[in-house]
């Protein structure tokens, strides 16, 4: 009791002695607490059937109720399904495109060329996805946009990319690859310069052209960087792309692109059932903490660079 | 012999390079393309119709779309929000991560681990969308600016980028200043601070492009459609086709907005950032490559 006394009555010390430092940590500590602590607590709502005018700790406590009508409500399974497919196919397709593109810009040798592509590569990366759901608009337009004009022309007919449940996914990974290939690179692209040129210089006495520099170097210099981006995008897997999505869907294509990020707004903000959509918030950051733990202990052990 | 297969590589060299070229220049394309169609159609006369969508170059040129687009005064409004947020929520996130990242970046700050671990959970587990909205109902921060800049004030991705930043400078240059008898807090303002200005740039940066390009929390948090940042206002011209935000006749309800005054407002909005970012790519470029590294 007494060294317990004595223990804090040191520390208490040791914040007056610092008491300059804890000052500057205040504001944010206060932010934290705020605005992200205090909603952390309002979770419990979605063990709770959550009235308006009862308030947080007011409400009636129903225990699992809300999971239990989670779990059984059939478009949960179906807009859970559409996050993990939307989010498994930008793994598979717009994984790789940053890399491929970062590997040819490695081998512009004009530096002007490669920094004017470059630049333009990231120009979507700096426009909202409310802008770039605008230039779509009037890209993928059935009726003046220029690709459905280009595929009349083939004789393909129009295709309504972004209303028709058939073609929407695709739309979404497509212009979600357009949107980020250019940026993805920056990250490769510093990878390949940390290259050690002897490597190049070696393997270019023997004779190696271009293709077997990039095959037998660069490449495999890059595997780290590779493997880790990939496993921590894996940790993202329920992470579908709200940002993009919301400005990209409407009604007719829910079925497909509905996923759990937007289907927790629609029901919880539209449709004020804030209990259930908490339940379902909260079922996906417990699975989404999972995985991004179980990612990033994956990607330690494989390497030094891992998020903690 | 020797020579010719000498030659015949040379040539190969400059077929592949012309391949990449080439190839560099299509994929430029793509990404300008968009852009360029939604210009031709922003300067073209509505009534000239876009029969041939391939056109690059409009029919009939016209500044009517502009014209209409600049009395719109949501765009105005939306001009204003979004440089109110965008100036102020800058300053004050930049202040304040700085100063808690600076703090932790010590190692006498008493329990600096336990400090450090409540900035990094709320990276990893967040109340979610529901709980938020209603903690703010709560604050009655509902149609207040402070909805905009408050909530997002710090992110921990960044203090940490301070904090590890902060971390390699060396302790003498602190030192003179301390003997001196300046407090922490001094010592922050005078010598560090100055000292670190390509990281604030970096973080100031992000902060600034990510207030501008912000659009789902006004568009839950705000009521007054005098209060909606660009993005938002925007967002109901595109999307939601709103007729009061194109302040078009209100009696004429059933009117749909015209392509080429849609494709005029997306520029009006898009075209500061268009013309700023090829000046400040390289802070993000480098603040990635920092924050990859931290490890």
């Amino acid at each position: 009791m007494k060294g317990k006394r004595f223990k804090t009555g040191a520390l208490l010390n040791q914040y007056w002695k610092h008491k300059e430092l804890f000052i500057l940590l205040v504001p944010a500590l206060v932010f934290y607490i705020i605005f992200c602590y205090i909603p952390m607590q309002g979770i419990v709502i979605a063990f709770k059937d959550y009235k308006l005018m009862q308030g947080i700790w007011g409400s009636k406590w129903v225990g699992l109720a809300n999971f239990k009508e989670l779990f059984s409500t059939p478009s949960f399974f179906e807009i859970l399904k559409n996050t993990v497919w939307i989010s498994f196919l930008r793994l598979v397709f717009g994984f790789p495109a940053p890399i491929i593109l970062a590997l040819i810009l490695n081998e512009v040798k004009h530096a002007r060329y490669k920094k004017v592509v470059q630049t333009i590569s990231y120009l979507p990366h700096f426009l909202s996805w409310v802008i770039l759901a605008g230039v779509f608009q009037q890209l993928l337009s059935p009726s003046s946009g220029p690709v459905n004009a280009i595929l009349t022309k083939f004789g393909i007919g129009q295709i309504y990319f972004l209303g028709d449940p058939r073609w929407f996914v695709f739309t979404i990974i497509t212009t979600g690859i357009w949107q980020g290939v250019g940026w993805g690179t920056v990250i490769y692209l510093a990878a390949i310069a940390g290259i050690d040129p002897q490597m190049y210089e070696a393997v270019m006495l023997d004779g190696a052209g271009r293709w077997k520099q990039m095959r037998y170097i660069t490449l495999p210099c890059l595997v780290p960087t590779i493997t880790i981006i990939l496993i921590l995008n894996t940790g993202g897997i329920l992470n579908a792309g709200f940002d993009q999505i919301m400005n990209m869907y409407n009604e007719g294509v829910y079925k497909v692109g509905d996923i759990i990020d937007t289907y927790v707004y629609r029901r919880g903000l539209e449709g004020m059932q804030y209990s259930f959509s908490t339940a379902v918030n909260l079922f996906k950051n417990v699975i989404g903490l999972g995985f991004v733990i179980l990612t990033n202990s994956i990607a330690k052990k494989m390497g030094d660079s891992s998020l903690w | 012999m020797n020579l010719r297969r000498k030659n015949q590589h040379v040539n190969k060299i400059k077929i592949s390079d012309m391949v990449i070229y080439l190839f560099l220049a299509l994929f430029s394309l793509t990404i300008l393309f968009p852009f360029w169609n939604l210009f031709v159609k922003s300067i073209s006369a509505a009534d000239a119709g876009i029969v041939d969508a391939l056109q690059m170059w409009p029919k009939k040129i016209s500044s009517f779309n502009y014209k209409y687009v600049l009395t719109n005064r949501y765009i105005w409004s939306g001009y204003r929000e979004t440089i109110l947020r965008a100036s102020v929520g800058t300053v004050l996130s930049v202040t304040v991560t700085a100063m808690g990242a600076y703090a932790l970046s010590k190692k006498n700050l008493p329990n600096r681990n336990l400090w450090t671990t409540v900035v990094l959970i709320p990276m990893f587990f967040s109340g979610g969308m529901i709980p938020s909205y209603l903690w703010m109902v709560d604050l009655h921060l509902i149609n207040n600016r402070l909805a905009l800049i408050l909530p997002g004030l710090v992110s921990s991705y960044n203090l940490i980028i301070m904090r590890n930043f902060f971390m390699a400078i060396p302790d003498s240059l602190e030192e003179s200043a301390k003997i001196d008898g300046a407090g922490s807090i001094r010592i922050f303002f005078s010598i560090v601070i100055p000292i670190s200005k390509a990281v604030l740039a970096t973080v100031g940066l992000w902060v600034l492009v990510g207030h501008w390009n912000a659009w789902f929390d006004a568009m839950i948090y705000m009521r007054d459609a005098d209060k909606l940042p660009l993005q938002v206002v925007l967002r109901r011209i595109l999307l939601e086709g709103t007729q009061q935000m194109m302040d078009l006749n209100s009696t004429d309800t059933n009117h749909i907005t015209p392509d080429t005054l849609k494709a005029a407002t997306t520029f009006v909005c898009m075209l500061p950032i268009m013309c700023v970012y090829p000046f400040v790519q390289k802070y993000f470029v480098k603040g990635v490559i920092i924050g990859s590294l931290k490890g």
